[in-house]
């Protein structure tokens, strides 16, 4: 692949609509005046109601279940339990794996966590649902609980060899280093915390199946819907056109988008499912708990030496999730000698899932903690710290780096940050009773890659439509593919309506890890560009069109009328040529796969991950890279720690839209500043039930915490990584946040905390 | 459907009527009310609105008294000009609470009467074990999550706090609540749980709070609000402290000050050990901090609420010293 190479690209890139235009959202307007109708918000006629119960007990099994007060109240349609609900057939995983179970019942007898959908009341309102499902008794043998990675019976877990990165000799390097440093990093578990809770409406005609429902993977969530219900897969059509955040949690369909697609089969009703906001904190996994030690140890000049890095993830009692510990601890810094091993550790919660840079985030709190340890251990400034022991090349697989502006970053960051004034000392600046710390940490992302597939038609009113079934959760997927494509085209960015989130349009994978933007761009880049050579082709050929006698050999489209590039001969609108032509439409399917793949590949590629393409695939390792700079107050009396100033300069490689790209790293930053100082799901350790699973109780900074961030672009084009030369966004600014905040509240107050998240008590 | 009538009083005489039928509960702004209908904690057979009720959202402010109507929302007793400039603590206690759209909702007889934040009073389906909502049944709190809970006024039988900010301001100025037939002082009409942690409030079926009444005085007129929050906005308090100071015209020797503490009590807390230990000395940093920690004597914590003790003075002493420095 080469950056593309596009002449408009350069000359008009100052203007907003062009990719690199800082164009505005072009949903915007239908989300602030409330037109956008997310998923379930859809008026169906005959529309019932779910409702689920959950377990309230962590571990056991349901003895029995009494309905009849249920059956027979108001309204009330039909109550499942395992008993009752329709057998479903097993799916296979998101990689593609064959299912382990022949069938599967979304509502359990066995319960292995805290709030477990063990049965669902269905009504013709909601209020009747709700009134109803209070009415159920529910009889349990109860177990013991393991209810997280400290309760005794927990154990060592299971070692994850897939996750072992080792070269040299790490452990007789670290024992040889003159200085070392070991500490302990734990992140408790966290959750995505998105507005919109998790639901959906299912409806079944005949053995086709809609299901409204935001999702970041609609081609992934109607296989599975396809194979529980034992349908074809273009039998389910999966409707999404706004997700009100998802942050990872929504890419996969779970066992409440079961039962409800279950019970809409079985009453012949559509039936909407909507989990309230507690159950949004139990019914899916958010960021696992973790820990780890990390241990460096260096020569006097602060040169690497060893990484020792030991990692632990909690997982579920009957599920599987690696948080991948050593992600970052492996590329960071040049080493020679290296080791990193990681467990997962069964306890009884719904399993973890992924939340915003699953595995990068938590593995940056680790080592850029502890790479600050080492630099005042030696006395060393903590950026300086970070420049001696810089990795020019993939320490892990020694592969160059397809880009790597992270010294720019280091660099743009603390000229605007004012780094050099920072006295080295912690304790050293003060306000009144309000202690200063500055702190400094890195960030990376992976470029994680894969394939899309685009519609485009140019329609007989010179109007250009976009279609995929790829989404748009706020990110700027509309916007981004309007200017690809309008600026492909030489048409208006107005003209180009782009419709995304229907299962029925041209199939995308999943939108996560940051892979989206990149696929898409480079996918609707290559769908237009089809649609052009045919628009054009048309001009130079047809009998009808005008253009037909200049005997060219190309033409020129620029905000939306047709010329040749001379200048000489005629110039038409492509509605006028249209019209001469005689045509209603143009219309171009573009994809990137090679054009060998099989039908079955084609399936495998868009609802499974099986087929992304790594990265470090080839003669390069791709990343995105980022710094982060710091300034906290934190009260010597109270303890509060505030974020009074963030300066980050990153490395996304091209930036289609810069605006939407800084919305995103802001809102990384944002989130970053709510996991370091106030994000915590509390467990109660008798029931192994989360007891602050609201809005009211689950803290997330509000608009009082967060001050002014100043986002500086370093990025150059990256042609190694993706067609238009753009790296991952959305995850990368999160990476290395809460590290520079516990880096910059050490410099404040002299105390290191190594738990997440810093909250009052551990600084008084 | 959980029925429940509704019930639209246009005179306080009709809502004290309506209030004593058995089930019944007030309306006014809803913001408490209709949070804990949705968690199945309060579950009214009948609903009275009295948010219509005319002529009960007056602010009558004097430098001798204020007079607030029960029904006065919280942002305009926040923002009014007479309400901060002589009762200051009173304005910062409600600003820093809840957040703006609730304030905009809430109203000052709701927030005398909202409930406490302990997450296993709120959560019934469960947690069946809580003696101030099934009295008897037990306390879940004790020996779970506590790090929210009371460490002051706590007793066997319940440990929650008191959540809300505006009471301590109350407390502190000796204000009084208007029942209409009675009047008590707000230390009298807030309950410690004792044995019966379900009573809250020294009212009766068929009570109406009409208004409270705060006393002026120096000290009110010299006073503070401090809420320490890990979060800068729309948190509960950790500890927090109303403070008053008059001094003498020596400026600094203390004639008159009021002490209370929120956010670790199982009631708005006055802290009269501190008061005693201060009235008649001269000021001075250390003087202050030493007495704050008069505060704490009887504290009893349950493990992840201890920190509670060390904060709770500091936030006494840093209110003292805010004063202090404003003379
Ligand atoms: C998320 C959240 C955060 C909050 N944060 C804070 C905070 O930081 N600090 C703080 O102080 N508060 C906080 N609050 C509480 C808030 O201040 C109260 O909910 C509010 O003041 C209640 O007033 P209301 O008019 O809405 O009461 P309602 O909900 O209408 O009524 C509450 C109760 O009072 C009774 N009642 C109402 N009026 C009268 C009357 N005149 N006489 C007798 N009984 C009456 C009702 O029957 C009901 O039992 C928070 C609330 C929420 C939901
Ligand atoms: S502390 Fe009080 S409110 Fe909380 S569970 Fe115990 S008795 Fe109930």
């Amino acid at each position: 692949m080469t950056v593309h190479d596009m002449k408009h690209a350069a000359s008009d890139s100052a203007r907003l609509e062009a990719v690199g235009g800082r164009l505005s959202r072009v949903d915007g307007p239908a989300k602030i005046t409330g037109a956008a109708k997310y998923a379930f918000e859809q008026q169906l006629e005959g529309l019932v109601h779910a409702v689920l119960v959950g377990a309230t007990i962590a571990a056991g099994k349901v003895s029995a279940i009494d309905r009849r007060a249920a059956e027979t109240a108001p309204g009330v349609l039909a109550v499942l339990t395992p008993d009752t609900i329709m057998e479903l057939k097993g799916a296979s995983d998101w990689l593609g794996n064959p299912p382990s179970q022949q069938t599967y019942n979304p509502l359990a007898r066995e319960v292995t966590y805290s709030g477990q959908h063990i049965a669902a009341v269905v009504a013709e309102t909601f209020e009747q649902a709700v009134a109803a499902a209070a009415l159920l008794k529910v009889w349990y043998d109860e177990t013991p609980a393991i209810v997280d990675l400290s309760d005794g019976k927990a154990g060592d877990g299971i070692p994850i060899d897939a996750m072992t990165k080792e070269w040299g000799d790490a452990q007789a390097a670290f024992a040889a280093a003159p200085v070392r440093i070991c500490a302990a990093y734990n992140t408790p578990r966290e959750f995505q915390a998105a507005m919109e809770p998790h639901g959906l409406i299912a409806r079944w005609e005949g053995d086709e199946l809609t299901i409204w429902e935001p999702s970041q993977w609609l081609d992934g969530m109607a296989r599975t819907y396809a194979e529980w219900f034992g349908v074809p897969f273009e039998n389910v059509r999966l409707v999404s056109p706004y997700i009100g955040g998802g942050f990872g949690s929504k890419a996969l369909a779970l066992a409440h988008s079961a039962v409800a697609a279950a019970a809409a089969k079985m009453l012949g009703r559509p039936v909407k499912l909507v989990l309230n906001r507690p159950q949004n904190f139990t019914s899916y996994g958010g960021r696992a708990a973790t820990r780890q030690t990390v241990a460096i140890g260096a020569d006097r000049d602060g040169r690497i030496q060893s990484i020792v890095h030991r990692g632990v993830n909690e997982t579920a009692v009957d599920g599987m999730w690696v948080e991948p510990l050593g992600s970052v601890t492996s590329i960071m810094y040049a080493t020679p000698n290296f080791s990193s091993r990681q467990n997962v550790v069964r306890v009884n919660t719904v399993v973890p899932g992924a939340k915003r840079a699953p595995g990068e985030n938590p593995s940056a709190f680790g080592i850029e903690c502890a790479i600050d340890e080492l630099a005042y251990e030696l006395g060393i400034d903590p950026l300086e710290m970070r420049l001696i022991n810089y990795a020019e090349q993939d320490p892990h697989t020694k592969k160059a780096w397809s880009t790597r502006q992270l010294r720019e970053a280091f660099a743009a960051g603390a000229e605007a940050f004012g780094w050099a004034k920072r006295p080295p000392e912690p304790r050293s600046m003060r306000d009144g009773h309000q202690l200063i710390g500055w702190g400094v940490a890195a960030g990376t992302y992976p470029v994680r890659r894969a394939h899309g597939e685009a519609v485009v038609k140019i329609l007989a009113d010179g109007s250009v439509e976009v279609e995929s079934s790829s989404i748009d959760m706020g990110q700027g997927t509309y916007t981004i593919l309007a200017q690809t494509a309008a600026e492909t085209l030489g048409v208006p960015v107005e003209r180009v309506s782009v419709k995304l989130g229907d299962s029925h349009f041209a199939r995308a994978g999943v939108t996560g890890g940051s892979r989206l933007a990149g696929v898409m761009t480079g996918t609707v880049y290559k769908a237009a560009g089809q649609a052009l050579d045919e628009l054009i082709g048309l001009a130079l050929s047809d009998p009808r069109s005008p253009f037909q006698a200049l005997q060219a050999n190309t033409l020129q489209v620029r905000d939306g009328r047709i010329a040749s590039p001379r200048g000489e001969g005629p110039e038409l609108s492509i509605a006028e040529f249209m019209a001469a032509i005689g045509r209603d439409q143009i219309e171009a399917k573009g994809d990137t796969l090679p054009a060998s793949t099989t039908a079955e590949e084609r399936y495998k590629n868009y609802t499974t991950i099986a087929m992304s393409i790594p990265h470090t695939d080839g003669d390069y390792s791709r990343y995105s890279w980022c710094a982060h700079f710091v300034e906290v107050r934190v009260d010597e009396d109270f303890g509060t720690v505030r974020v009074s100033r963030v300066v980050s300069a990153l490395d996304s490689g091209r930036l289609y839209n810069p605006k939407l790209a800084e919305s995103q790293w802001k809102g990384g930053i944002i989130m970053g500043i709510g996991q370091a100082l106030l994000e915590e799901g509390i467990v109660d350790r008798r029931h192994g039930r989360i007891v602050n699973g609201n809005f009211a109780d689950y803290m997330l900074p509000t608009n009082a915490d967060i001050p002014d961030i100043q986002t500086i672009s370093v990025g150059i084009p990256d042609p190694h990584s993706s067609a238009l030369g753009g790296k991952g966004v959305g995850e990368l600014a999160i990476v290395g946040i809460a590290p520079a905040i516990a880096n910059a509240v050490f410099h404040a107050t002299g105390k290191r905390v190594r738990d997440l998240p810093i909250t009052l008590e551990k600084l008084i | 459907m959980r029925d429940f009538s509704y019930l639209r009083a246009d005179s306080i005489e009709a809502a004290r009527n309506a209030a004593a039928l058995p089930g019944a509960m007030l309306l006014a702004g809803g913001t408490t009310l209709i949070d804990l209908a949705k968690c199945g904690v309060a579950e009214p057979s009948t609903v009275i609105d009295i948010s219509h009720i005319e002529g009960l959202n007056a602010i009558d402010v004097t430098a001798d008294r204020a007079v607030i109507g029960a029904l006065a929302r919280m942002s305009h007793v926040a923002d009014n000009p007479r309400v901060k400039s002589l009762f200051p603590a009173v304005s910062e206690a409600l600003w820093q609470a809840a957040s703006a759209q609730l304030r905009n909702m809430a109203t000052i007889g709701g927030n005398l009467m909202q409930r406490t934040r302990c997450p296993y009073f709120r959560d019934p389906q469960n947690f069946p074990a809580c003696n101030k909502r099934a009295p008897g049944s037990g306390c879940s709190a004790i020996g779970g999550v506590t790090r929210g809970h009371a460490v002051l006024g706590v007793s066997e039988a319940c440990i929650a706090t008191y959540p809300g900010d505006l009471a301590v301001a109350l407390v502190a100025f000796d204000a009084e609540v208007d029942l209409g037939q009675r009047k008590l002082k707000i230390e009298d009409f807030f309950l410690a749980p004792g044995a019966t942690a379900e009573r809250e409030h020294d009212i009766h079926p068929g009570e109406v709070i009409t208004a409270i009444e705060i006393p002026g005085s120096a000290a009110a007129r010299r006073s503070t609000y401090i809420k320490v929050r890990d979060r800068q906005s729309y948190e509960f308090a950790a500890a927090s402290a109303a403070v008053g100071l008059e001094l003498e015209g020596d400026g600094r020797t203390v004639r008159d000050i009021r002490v209370a503490l929120g956010g670790v009590a199982t009631k708005p807390w006055r802290v009269r050990a501190v008061e005693d230990a201060l009235k008649g000395k001269a000021l001075s940093e250390d003087t202050i901090r030493k007495a704050s920690e008069l505060a704490m004597e009887g504290a009893v914590d349950h493990g992840a609420n201890h920190y509670k003790i060390a904060l709770a003075p500091r936030v006494i002493a840093r209110s003292i010293l805010k004063l202090g420095e404003t003379a």
